[in-house]
């Protein structure tokens, strides 16, 4: 070894906590958004918007509350990762609210304002956040529940499918009611079976790895060892059918394969699993009208929406496919400014599902490359935690998390920019929606506990029994 | 576990970069076409998103803007008297588009035009409220009454031309419509503009520029034109060679004339009785080919010309046979006019044989009253000389003081004129168009030329319908409107 790294093993050197970096950090993200929501008031009604002290302090003091957490129980954690959490969940908070105003919008008997709601949702995340860094003292800990994880996991994304208390709302399975709330346990689940995929991998990675034949260059997994892969495949197109969720589908499946690959270090899963992933993406194609006309729409937004049969689903999918794709060109390169853009043409799902053409309409492509680059951090953060994690269970976990966000920001934002077929999911912090905000304070929490433990300097060494003082012996 | 794990990594990268290109390529590179869709309800949005700017007449704005509730479009346009200005201002509609000026002009009225960036981006700036800029047109309020009360409730057009520069002084069209009617997007609106596009009297129809019409014999000066540019004719006064009975070349048809005194009768004489049978014979003598020439130079057969709305081509047949050019030079047949095209002809002659190019739109104005761009006058070619133009004069005003335009005197003021009463439907079945052009004369020159057509005199007895006693007041007031104003 030529070069002396010490990512994996910080070794006794002790490591700069980062706090005050991330105080000041902070200090930005809750400022930015404070601005942003000045703007949009004045561009809007001309004068400061009446919430602006109420916004700021709340989310300075959520801000707050979740840095001193931080500082008190995970000392050594990423400074990046909760600034860059408060600052798309403030901006996020700030575009609910701009939507909020649009007459067009309100005008329409399905719409209700989400800012409110999703500033208390944020609070609840921040919360969950705050509980898991107390509670979670270390990660290690969640090895225990892998199997019940597991059966968590299959409860959550099942849920939907009980009668009287899933919702199918807008043609997809994905929310139970419970009185007057909806939750989407699918984000929950996320995090969920992240876990039983860490602690599954970590004993079985070996097995996996080692007994396999080479085939053409790859290795070919044994039968008994395909079966893994193969229920998270059948999983996956159960939920692609029954609960018309392509979007969560496509997350699982690409998680396990990314934790697969990281624990096994085999290529051939990677190829595997596109094979599946196609294979299955060919034959749902076959019948589901859903992912049909998604498909359509993405192939051909303008053709389609003149090709396709009045009143139908597909029609749907075309228009609001061509609407995002012209809320995105009219923003060109800087963008409409806050408020002053027309996005909410987009119709209902204008503050969820595709709250990212705001972004791209009012803030251009200045702002979309600053949104991405912001998720491209969060992304990159994780990852880097999962490289200095000392220890396997942790390193799954982290790439399971940073792995699962980054394909959930890709297939949201690729499917809105028209990169690849809609899907249906939101964008994590950015868009209205409870248990997407919650779920992400929490996987957040996880990450910083994860990359506590991994920066924290080594223990001293124990001392070895080999290793006693020599004795002098005196003639 | 860290080499996979670092691919990972890569291969997230390659995900968010996949995204940053894709939204380059969506944001930048097909920015301008996803914005200028046919479908984006923004480029409607836009257009009546701020005040739009004005059409000026003498000064005068002839068009507004009224902000409005509940609809994506914030501003609706007004038209002060609408009926009147409409075949100059056209129509801007929420849900309808717009057309002509309020269409050509768009960028300036609605202040997203690229010289107005300069005034866009300071307003932002300062903080003012974005409006749009004004087009300043070349027309003449007085003049433009004078044409639309004269036309009243009958069916017609009058173009009105300032012979030096070429400046339209008054473009009526009646019946007319109400722009303002169907400005909004509401359902009345729609059902408004649903009853004009029924009207079987076409209201929406431009008649001065898009209507073609048989000019009749308003055409014989085109015709003597030619014969006095090809040295057919050399002396006005002189008989010609015109038998009477006249047949039309290719036929025995014989050619009819409603005055007595034509055989042999010298040009100036015919004109003043309008005879047919010494004009057909004079078109057929100069040729068919040398005919479409004096005519295209008189703008004829041009398919663009732009005032900037564009006039309908008027057609000179290039063809047809003798017979069909002996008719055409009396202007029957397949000769076809537009009202702007027969001002033009009679500008062309008061002008002592130089035709200026037609235009409406003297200035675009910033919002700031700043010139954007001025227009100036323009030559578009000599059809005539200029001793053979003054020849035409002294045969047209010898019309209007002895022939069948006296209705067209003026006190005081030397006017020359053509009357023309045009044969139409199969086997003239239907009225008649009364026409009338002429043009008044001043110290310096000549401030207005005119071509009035009336094309269904209902209420006048048919016998009674001639271009000398229907058209012909309605050209000496506008006329008259814009000498007033000249002094």
């Amino acid at each position: 070894m030529s070069v002396v790294t010490n990512t994996t093993t910080i070794g006794a050197i002790d490591a700069p906590s980062r706090r005050n970096t991330e105080l000041v950090l902070l200090a930005f993200a809750v400022a930015i958004p404070v601005f942003a929501y000045l703007n949009v008031g004045l561009a809007l009604d001309g004068e400061v918007p009446s919430g602006m002290l109420g916004y700021g302090l709340g989310l300075g003091l959520m801000a707050s509350v979740a840095h001193i957490v931080v500082r008190k129980f995970a000392r050594y954690a990423d400074p990046l990762l909760l600034p860059l959490a408060t600052l798309l969940n403030g901006l996020g908070l700030v575009l609910i609210w701009r939507l909020d105003q649009s007459p067009r919008l309100n005008a329409r008997p399905d719409f209700a304002p989400q800012a409110t709601n999703q500033l208390m949702y944020s609070a609840l995340g921040i919360a969950l956040f705050v509980g898991v860094l107390m509670i979670l003292k270390d990660h290690r800990v969640l090895q225990r529940f892998t199997y019940i994880s597991m059966a968590a996991a299959l409860v959550l994304l099942l849920l939907p499918l009980v009668p009287g208390l899933g919702a199918d709302v807008f043609g997809a399975k994905i929310w139970i009611r419970v009185g007057g709330f909806s939750i989407q346990p699918g984000e929950f689940a996320k995090i969920v079976i992240a876990v039983f995929f860490s602690g599954y991998l970590m004993v079985k990675r070996d097995a996996l790895a080692l007994a396999s034949r080479r085939f053409m260059g790859l290795y070919l997994p044994r039968g008994r060892d395909l079966g893994p892969i193969l229920t998270i495949w059948a999983m996956s197109l159960l939920i692609l059918v029954f609960e018309n969720d392509l979007g969560t589908s496509l997350l699982f499946f690409g998680m396990f394969v990314v934790m697969l690959y990281v624990a096994t270090e085999r290529t051939s899963w990677i190829v595997m699993g596109l094979l599946m992933s196609a294979g299955g993406a060919v034959v749902v194609a076959q019948f589901a009208s859903h992912v049909q006309s998604r498909v359509a729409a993405w192939l051909d937004p303008f053709g389609c929406l003149e090709t396709a049969p009045e009143g139908s689903n597909m029609i749907n999918a075309c228009d609001q496919m061509t609407q995002v794709l012209m809320s995105f060109g009219a923003g060109g390169t800087l963008g409409t400014g806050l408020g002053q853009g027309n996005s909410d043409l987009i119709s209902f799902a204008a503050n969820s599902d595709f709250i990212f053409a705001t972004v791209g309409e009012e803030l251009g492509l200045t702002g979309v490359m600053a949104f991405l680059l912001l998720y491209g951090l969060i992304i990159e953060r994780g990852i880097r935690t999962a490289l200095a994690a000392r220890d396997p269970f942790g390193k799954l976990f982290a790439v399971g998390l940073s792995g699962a966000f980054a394909l959930q920001v890709f297939v949201v934002a690729g499917g809105v920019m028209g990169l690849i077929p809609l899907t249906g999911m939101t964008m994590p912090f950015l868009a209205a929606g409870g248990s997407s905000v919650i779920a992400n304070w929490a996987l957040i929490g996880i990450l910083i506990r994860i990359s506590d433990t991994a920066r924290r300097p080594a223990p001293a060494p124990a001392p070895s029994p080999d290793a006693e003082m020599t004795q002098v012996v005196r003639p | 576990m860290n080499k996979p794990l670092r691919r990972i990594a890569i291969f997230c990268g390659i995900l968010v970069l996949a995204l940053l290109i894709r939204d380059n390529w969506l944001q930048y590179v097909r920015a301008d076409e996803l914005n200028t869709h046919e479908l984006n309800r923004r480029v409607q949005i836009e257009r009546y998103a701020h005040q739009r700017g004005n059409i000026i007449v003498d000064g005068k704005p002839v068009t507004g803007s009224v902000e409005t509730k509940g609809s994506d479009f914030k501003y609706k346009r007004t038209y002060t008297n609408g009926p009147m200005w409409a075949p100059v201002t056209g129509f801007a509609s929420q849900a309808f588009d717009a057309n002509q000026i309020e269409k050509l002009e768009d960028g300036i009225l609605t202040g997203n035009d690229d010289r107005l960036f300069f005034d866009s981006t300071m307003a932002m700036f300062t903080g003012e409220k974005k409006k749009g800029g004004d087009v300043v047109t070349t027309l003449n309020g007085k003049a433009q009454e004078a044409a639309f009360k004269g036309l009243g409730d009958k069916k017609g057009a009058v173009a009105a031309i300032d012979p030096q520069t070429g400046r339209i002084l008054a473009l009526a069209s009646t019946p007319s419509y109400d722009p303002s009617v169907f400005a909004g997007n509401s359902l009345e609106d729609s059902e408004n503009r649903q009853k004009l596009l029924n009207d079987k009297d076409k209201p929406m129809v431009n008649r001065a520029l898009r209507e073609t019409y048989p000019p009749g014999s308003t055409f014989k000066v085109v015709t003597a034109a030619a014969a006095l540019e090809n040295g057919v004719v050399e002396d006005i006064d002189a008989p010609t060679d015109t038998p009477e009975p006249y047949i039309i070349p290719l036929s025995r048809t014989p050619m009819k004339n409603s005055h007595g005194d034509c055989e042999k009768a010298s040009l100036n004489a015919a004109m003043e009785v309008s005879c047919n049978s010494v004009f057909a014979n004079l078109g057929d003598k100069v040729s068919r080919d040398k005919m479409v020439e004096t005519a295209e130079k008189f703008g004829f057969n041009d398919a663009e010309i732009d005032t900037p709305v564009r006039a309908s081509a008027s057609v000179y047949n290039k063809t047809m046979d003798r017979g069909g050019n002996a008719l055409s030079s009396i202007g029957q047949f397949d000769t076809a006019t537009t009202p702007l095209q027969m001002a033009m002809v009679t500008a062309a002659i008061a002008n002592d044989g130089k035709l200026m190019k037609p235009y409406m739109v003297d200035q675009l104005r910033a919002p700031d009253l700043d010139v954007v761009q001025t227009f100036e006058p323009e030559e578009m070619s000599r059809p005539v000389s200029q001793e053979n133009a003054q020849l035409l004069q002294q045969m047209m005003e010898n019309v209007v003081e002895q022939g069948t335009g006296t209705k067209a005197q003026i006190d005081g003021v030397t006017v020359g004129g053509k009357t023309g009463t045009a044969q139409h439907g199969v086997g003239n079945s239907k009225r008649p168009y009364a026409w009338f052009i002429s043009y008044a004369k001043a110290d310096n020159g000549s401030p207005v030329a005119v071509a009035v057509v009336v094309e269904d005199s209902s209420g006048v007895a048919r016998d009674d319908i001639s271009g000398g006693g229907l058209a012909a007041p309605i050209a000496r007031d506008v006329m008259k409107a814009v000498l007033e104003g000249k002094e």
